[in-house]
């Protein structure tokens, strides 16, 4: 018997064709028979190889940053403050170009940190560090979410036990608290790097564009679209279906409890 | 059900139909007549005071404009987004939105335009020549140009192959404001871009490009055939004229740009 109120299908399908029928009529503007040429450009498959290996370095650089400071804002109770979260969850509502532009205040050539390391030699602008500087920054907001709102869901009863239990915080950690929260750390983690590998303003602003350095697939696209729509069309279609391959692939831990 | 959920539930009806209401109203026609015009990156301010000109000659007429790169604007109207006049950085870009039959008549030259190497203010990596962009000098000079996809990067590839030089930029920027923004912020060392880009800024220097080595752009303008006021569509395009010659104002010559 369905609980559902029989006014809300309309809405249903309607937001439901909202969000699939455009990727649909993206597949079905594929020109099948240039799709191996126009996939397997030198450009294309530099971009690609370019956006795998910076999405997968501010995702690990996410996991490495982001899970502590989830822990942080969800267990110690001095930093369970509003302005912290909002200041922490800020890059999730920054427009891509504000995020940019924040990132070259801070770490462009005559910004506040960028000036510090320009004198030391060490030189951020347009390099493919400064790719993945700018994914980490739009990306790892949606890693603490999700964590910490599991794990304030959670609760810390059993964390508490396992240390009656004399286990050291270490411990708790690694056996109690993160197979706890495992769903949520893999559904984070998948968003981290489908938002790193889609990200494209604050690359654009904070890094530039440049064919294997830090012209990702998004960059390509843009770039594309201005000579070889049909191009532009195929690339994107590469970039949904790696985004698939990625939720797919996340699927079975996030069913597993 | 409550009887309050019910008042509830009327009382959201009421407000999403009032809400509908004044989305419908909002979107009724006005008795403005609104001129949408496409223009380069680079032509802004003279497209400014052009539209100011045009809205101060005819009660009740509003001009949009919208500034991106020109191969941007051509894909736009290709794609049928509506627009009355367009005026590209050069002429291959126009010739694809003439070539699909949306031009309303021949595309018109109204201006041209020259490069130069924009720097820092002070010209702190002291760049004196096409010569110092190219790879063999550039070190660590950080060069940005346009991608040679968009007009402003195919003229640069023009500049550094009559210079016998190959560039090594570290980024290639889809329109040449985003060039400009990266030199005067400081964040790049040099850029290849229109003279006019420099012209009158404080925080940007310039290097001359002699004109052996120099290349010259073109800026066609076209009435678009699904223009809904061919005559203000057409009436624009001439007033764009660089010098001034026929129906033109002359605010592109007052801008830098140069007569077609």
């Amino acid at each position: 018997m369905s609980r559902v109120p029989a006014w809300a299908y309309l809405p249903a399908a309607l937001g439901a064709l909202l969000v699939t029928l455009p990727v649909l009529g993206l597949v079905a503007a594929i020109d099948l028979g240039s799709l191996p040429t126009l996939l397997t450009s030198p450009a294309a498959l530099d971009a690609l190889w370019l956006s795998l290996r910076t999405s997968t370095a501010a995702t690990v650089l996410s996991l490495l940053l982001g899970v502590p400071l989830a822990l942080c804002l969800a267990r110690v109770p001095r930093l369970d403050s509003t302005l912290l979260r909002t200041l922490v969850l800020l890059p999730l509502v920054l427009p891509p170009v504000v995020a940019g532009l924040a990132l070259l205040t801070l770490l462009g050539r005559r910004g506040l940190l960028g000036s510090q390391l320009d004198a030391l030699g060490v030189d951020i602008a347009f390099s493919t560090a400064a790719v993945v500087i700018a994914q980490t920054f739009v990306a790892m907001p949606f890693l603490v979410v999700s964590l910490e709102g599991a794990l304030r869901a959670v609760g810390d009863r059993h964390e508490g036990v396992a240390a009656t239990l004399g286990a050291s915080p270490g411990v708790v950690l690694r056996r109690v608290t993160l197979p706890l929260v495992r769903p949520a750390l893999v559904s984070g983690t998948v968003l981290t790097f489908a938002r790193a590998l889609g990200e494209f303003g604050a690359t654009l602003t904070f890094a530039g564009s440049l064919q294997g350095t830090t012209r990702t697939l998004p960059l390509e696209i843009y770039l594309q679209r201005e000579t070889d729509p049909d191009a532009a069309v195929a690339l994107s279609v590469l970039l949904v279906v790696v985004a698939v391959v990625v939720i797919v692939l996340a699927r079975p831990w996030q069913v597993r409890r | 059900m409550s009887r309050t959920a019910a008042a509830h539930r009327r009382r959201a009806a009421v407000a999403v139909a009032g809400l509908a209401l004044t989305a419908a109203a909002a979107g009724c026609a006005d008795d403005e007549t609104t001129l949408t015009v496409l223009a380069a990156a680079s032509l802004r301010e003279p497209m400014e005071q052009l539209a100011a000109d045009l809205e101060a000659e005819h009660d009740g007429v509003e001009v949009r404009l919208s500034f991106a790169g020109s191969s941007e604007l051509a894909s736009q109207v290709l794609q049928g987004a509506p627009a009355d006049v367009l005026v590209t950085a050069d002429e291959p870009t126009m010739a694809r939105v003439a070539d699909a039959g949306l031009a309303d008549g021949a595309p018109e030259l109204v201006a041209t335009n020259r490069m130069t190497i924009a720097t820092p203010p002070g010209n702190p990596s002291e760049v004196e020549s096409v010569d110092d962009l190219g790879e063999d000098h550039g070190g660590d000079l950080d060069l940005v140009v346009c991608a040679p996809q968009v007009p402003c990067g195919a003229a640069a590839q023009r500049v550094a192959e009559t210079a016998g030089v190959t560039l090594a930029p570290v980024s290639e920027e889809s329109k040449v404001t985003d060039v400009v923004a990266k030199v005067a912020a400081g964040e790049a060392d040099a850029g290849i871009v229109y003279v006019t880009d420099t012209a009158g800024r404080d925080d940007l220097d310039a290097v001359e490009i002699p004109d052996r080595l120099n290349t010259t752009t073109a800026y066609p303008a076209a009435a678009l055939t699904g223009s809904a006021h061919p005559e203000l569509a057409r009436e624009m395009t001439d007033l764009v004229v660089a010098d001034g010659a026929g129906e033109g104002r002359g605010r592109l010559a007052a801008a830098g740009f140069e007569a077609p």
